[in-house]
């Protein structure tokens, strides 16, 4: 916002001194007054208005208290954000970021607690991002509304308070970075410091990378070798690049936040076995939240929600074929 | 409510008559293209959706006459064809760009509801659009550019929740937009009594928009209202509800009009066309309308020679 005099904030109860309900903007309506807009309970016309800015040359993003509300805004995002730059035969850029925090594990509830971009993925012209604590979010975030595409930003709920990991050496974990063809950054994590091929394959994204940290650090110990592929950019899918850090790899495990039926790991799979077709030892194994609501009692929640030892358990199961 | 009264002094006189047939010009050639659309259509040549604007041809010219094209925004919906050539006289772009052929303002991929010409912008999903102008006009008073912002909507469209979120924000905020109601009296096949509650007129005034209402029989009577309400959102930064009540003469889309034909008859009295028509001397008008009718036609057989959009012309990822 410094940078940019054309970049704007809008969203619910994001003024000071509350900040938003996850306090990401706080200090931001201090500092620049102006450009720092509190909407009333509006979410289709956030998405609205934010689209209507863009139009016209600005920069703005929105933020959507959770992400389960961004279901008001879907003939926002479907009709209007996603069709304005393919429509009119022309240039246009749509510059323009919905953020707004996903997942469980906080006890919620059912509304409250969604990861719901397997609703979205897949729309032309559209970008879903899901930045993980391996990369710098407020870096993506910025490149996001410095670029062309409007785009759909998921902060997951349990990142806030992690710390971020962007060394390339941590204890057992090596953490190397490419960059797919928008230029965002494509993460690769691996429990190993030799050149071998790993094990498993594990692909994932978001706040699974939480999980990754610990779940590599004790495969480490067990000999378990895991290089792990964390994309930024769920849709379009940089497949090119998830494609080469699996390539060789024998066993593939795909993690997602949401359930997986007709979900980003089908996607996944499907472009992974139409690339190692005949290469692969076994299918590959698909984990994420189960096919139900997100229950509010904490202890069924975590049994439902992606946790270290679903994570760890799939790994043994791909072992064992 | 207020009362908009406008009584042009007799030195404008000379100039309204320039106006009138400025405006005769525009409302002929937009009727004269629809005409063409929906033969083009029940020849075959048109594939999808026409929604013609006969009978609101006043409105559609009155409002746009009233704005500055230099800067001002429009947004409209299905039923965009008469602001679109009040706004621009693009009569190629628009026959090629429904006939679906590249010489279409759009390339021929947006066809009749999506149309895009410098500050106009059009799309086919009632209501979306209404928040759409609501930021634009906030990015305009952001960048201080002194533009204003109109959105046109049908009576069907009052019955999207997004048209009462951005009524709301547009007042809360104080944005220079301007909601341009076309009362029709009906939706597609639904009258507005099946579609209503209460009074349309009156829908903006509880979130503090000044309203007014109007018929648009007579395009002097919408320009000079327009013109008035326009400075007015312009000056004030404030946004207006315009109330404009036209008769849709031709079907809601291609031939699919289930009304009487007394019921239509009786609509054509109201015809704008007609009233300012006899406004105009027969000479002077049959100048007018062979100028026109030969434009068209031409325009007609150059979209017909064009060729369609190929798959390298659409944008991906
Ligand atoms: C969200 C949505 N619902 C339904 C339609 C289908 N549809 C297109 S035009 C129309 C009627 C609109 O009526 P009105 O707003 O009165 O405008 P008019 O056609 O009279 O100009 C309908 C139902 C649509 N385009 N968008």
């Amino acid at each position: 916002m410094e940078k940019d005099p054309n970049a704007i904030l809008l969203g619910e109860d994001i003024l000071d001194p509350y900040g938003g309900a996850f306090k990401v903007t706080k200090g931001l309506s201090t500092k620049f007054p102006q450009r720092v807009f509190t909407t009333p309970i509006s979410e289709a016309s956030i998405a609205g208005l934010t689209v209507g800015m863009a139009l016209r040359g600005m920069r703005p993003i929105a933020e959507f208290m959770f992400g389960d509300f961004i279901t008001l805004a879907a003939d926002q995002i479907v009709n209007h954000a996603a069709k304005y730059m393919g429509m009119y035969g022309d240039q246009m850029k749509l510059p323009m970021v919905l953020r707004t925090p996903v997942g469980g594990g906080r006890g919620y509830g059912p509304t409250h607690s969604q990861s719901l971009e397997k609703m979205f993925l897949g729309l032309p012209m559209f970008h879903i991002l899901a930045p993980s604590h391996f990369v710098h979010p407020g870096e993506i975030l910025v490149q996001a509304i410095s670029g062309s595409y409007p785009t759909l930003f998921l902060e997951n709920k349990l990142l806030y308070p992690e710390v971020l990991k962007l060394e390339q050496h941590s204890g057992v974990i090596n953490r190397t970075v490419h960059f797919d063809e928008h230029n965002y950054p494509v993460v690769v994590l691996s429990n190993f410091p030799d050149k071998r091929k790993a094990d498993i394959a594990i692909v994932a994204y978001g706040g699974i990378s939480r999980l990754l940290g610990p779940v590599l650090n004790q495969l480490a110990q067990e000999e378990i070798w895991i290089t792990a592929c964390l994309p930024v950019s769920l849709s379009p899918l940089p497949i090119k690049h998830i494609q080469a850090t699996t390539e060789g790899i024998k066993k593939i495990l795909v993690i997602e936040e949401a359930s997986p039926a007709f979900g980003w790991g089908s996607e996944v799979s499907a472009a992974l076995y139409d690339a190692h077709a005949g290469q692969l030892d076994g299918p590959i194994l698909r984990i994420g939240a189960a096919n139900s609501v997100i229950p509010a009692s904490k202890p069924l929640e975590e049994k439902v929600i992606v946790s270290e030892e679903k994570i760890l358990s799939a790994v043994f199961e791909v072992m064992a074929w | 409510m207020l009362t908009l009264v406008n009584s042009p002094s007799p030195d404008q006189q000379n100039m309204a008559r320039d106006l009138t047939e400025v405006f005769y010009r525009q409302m002929y050639t937009i009727r004269k293209v629809e005409q063409n659309l929906l033969d083009l259509f029940a020849q075959g040549y048109i594939t999808g959706t026409v929604h013609t604007s006969m009978g609101q041809e006043a409105c559609d010219v009155g409002v746009v006459n009233s704005l500055d094209r230099s800067k001002d925004i429009i947004f409209s919906n299905h039923r965009a064809h008469g602001q679109f050539l009040a706004y621009c006289d693009d009569v190629e772009g628009l026959i090629g760009e429904i006939m679906g052929k590249e010489t279409g303002v759009c390339l021929g991929i947006g066809g009749s509801q999506h149309i895009h010409r410098e500050n106009m912008y059009t799309n086919g999903v009632q209501g979306g659009i209404v928040p759409n102008a609501v930021g634009a006009a906030l990015a305009e008073k952001i960048k201080g550019t002194g533009a204003i912002t109109v959105v046109f909507l049908g009576d069907g469209t009052m019955g999207e929740g997004v048209v009462y979120e951005s009524f709301n924000i547009a007042s809360l905020w104080s944005l220079p937009v301007l909601f341009l109601l076309i009362d029709n009296g009906i939706a597609q096949s639904t009258p507005k009594h099946l579609e209503h509650a209460g009074e349309l007129e009156t829908r903006a005034m509880t979130f503090a928009i000044d309203s007014a209402s109007i018929e648009a029989d007579d395009v002097n009577k919408v320009y000079s209202t327009a013109c008035e309400v326009v400075n007015k959102v312009r000056e004030h930064s404030r946004p207006f509800f315009l109330h404009v009540k036209a008769a849709r003469l031709g079907p809601h889309s291609k031939g699919d009009d289930t009304r009487s034909k007394e019921e239509i008859e009786s609509l054509k009295q109201k015809d704008p066309l007609l009233k300012i028509s006899e406004s105009l001397p027969v000479g002077l008008r049959m100048e007018i309308e062979q100028k026109i009718d030969v434009r068209i036609q031409t325009a007609v057989e150059k979209a017909m020679l064009a060729s369609h959009p190929g798959l390298e012309q659409l944008r991906r990822v």
